[in-house]
């Protein structure tokens, strides 16, 4: 799952810049072919693996690609956590397939990284030495059922607005991932909603169940989309390189005016009071976003960072002997069948 | 052996939709042999039916064209259109040949 809101300055930015001192041959080249790499982008052509391409680019995608992989590894642990507790063996089944499509996504992902020239080791390194971020959405605890059916409408609904058009982004690996992955996040939205209308369908307990989660999950929500567009700081470079094409506010006020109306099919209201209709403007207006809690788990402190790490570092640490198992095994056999040859 | 070595090897994924089309490259997965190389583009790759057979080859073993050398590869063709059906104007009678 991607957001715009990893958009942001990164302990692993600083290192985007060129290596040492090139010559002044080096230098002509790189500006000839920088030339003609822009004018191919302007032109809507897709750069892939193997084409030169400028170190910023490449230095941009690999951390949006690996920040969007980690997303979807860490993005399994809060769901996962309630496959044991799904009401009834179709949600169980319905979740159990969602949470591995995330797995399935971090794996589309990591490849796409990889043809860049990096290794999935490092990159998986980088997260869990904290020095890679992932999407701040999961650092949020999920504490009861209905949390579950908001994730797929509201976060997942979010992600795929944040989504759709990078299955243009100019990076082929990168946007042929994210053909593959849109077409799946629409059924982990639909999934939630469905989810919701059930439980809305049900007892007074589980309708205040899920407004309660609906009030807990939409400003983080909104949140998704990242900072406003006058405080976004990868934006310029993005822009032009056909990485970004829609800025965040353009993609959250398309978020909300496309959920307001679900509400209301739902039957809940959205914790907003200065939610209304502009007829001028043909968009809803919104309150103002409390950018402070923003901040506050991005660097690090929301209520599940430290777990969700430690449980992902665990995750890694405790297959490690599976991993080294297939490898002993997979050398075991090339060396039976060298004798047997 | 170095902690990054230990890394399982990279093969590249193909994947046939149905058959009388084409095997197609999806993408790639790490495994430490081909059984599971097979089984993990399985998991990864063909969750929705997406697929009716799979092939997977080590990444280190596909030989590819120089990106940098595309004119000498392919800019050939370019002035033998005589190749193309179009480069030949026929009367409007017997045109749809």
């Amino acid at each position: 799952m991607y957001t715009q809101a990893m958009d942001i300055p990164s302990p692993d930015r600083d290192d985007a810049v060129r290596g040492g001192p090139r010559s002044l041959v080096d230098q002509q080249r790189d500006a000839a072919y920088e030339a003609e790499f822009d004018a191919r982008v302007a032109r809507g052509e897709f750069v892939e693996a193997k084409d030169w391409m400028p170190e910023g680019y490449r230095k941009t995608l690999v951390r949006q690609i690996s920040q969007h992989a980690h997303s979807e590894i860490v993005g399994m642990l809060p769901e996962g956590n309630w496959i044991t507790r799904a009401p009834t063996l179709k949600r169980k089944a319905i979740l159990l397939a969602k949470v591995q499509d995330e797995g399935g996504h971090g794996m589309y992902l990591y490849a796409a990284a990889e043809t860049l020239g990096v290794a999935r080791d490092d990159l998986v390194d980088a997260l869990h030495s904290g020095k890679a971020k992932y999407s701040s959405i999961f650092n949020y605890p999920t504490l009861n059922w209905a949390d579950i059916g908001v994730i797929g409408w509201l976060v997942d609904g979010a992600a795929i607005m944040n989504q759709i058009p990078l299955c243009r982004c100019s990076y082929g690996p990168y946007a042929r991932a994210m053909i593959r992955i849109c077409k799946e996040e629409s059924f982990h939205q639909r999934q939630g909603y469905d989810l919701l209308l059930t439980m809305m369908k049900g007892t007074a307990d589980q309708r205040a169940m899920v407004q309660d989660a609906v009030n807990r999950w939409w400003w983080p929500s909104l949140m998704m989309f990242g900072p406003h567009d006058k405080d976004s700081v990868h934006s310029g470079d993005s822009i032009r390189w056909g990485i970004k094409r829609i800025s965040n506010d353009d993609l959250r006020q398309k978020f909300v005016d496309a959920t307001v109306p679900q509400a209301r099919v739902l039957g809940i209201t959205l914790p907003d009071p200065d939610l209304r209709f502009n007829e001028e403007r043909g968009h809803w207006d919104f309150g103002t976003i409390d950018w402070s809690e923003f901040w506050h788990v991005v660097n690090g402190h929301g209520q599940c960072n430290r777990e969700r790490l430690a449980d992902r570092v665990q995750a890694w640490e405790d297959g490690a002997w599976v991993r080294e198992a297939a490898l002993a095994h997979a050398e075991k056999q090339r060396r039976r069948d060298r004798l047997a040859a | 052996m170095t902690e990054a070595s230990r890394q399982w090897p990279l093969w590249e994924v193909f994947i046939r939709s149905k058959n009388g089309l084409d095997h197609k490259h999806c993408g790639s997965v790490h495994a430490p042999d081909a059984r599971m190389a097979l089984q993990n583009a399985r998991d990864v790759y063909t969750r929705r039916m997406e697929g009716v057979s799979i092939w997977v080859v080590r990444a280190d073993h596909i030989v590819a064209s120089d990106p940098d050398a595309k004119p000498e590869m392919f800019d050939p063709a370019e002035d033998k259109i005589y190749r193309h059906p179009t480069f030949y104007t026929l009367p409007d009678e017997v045109n749809h040949m």
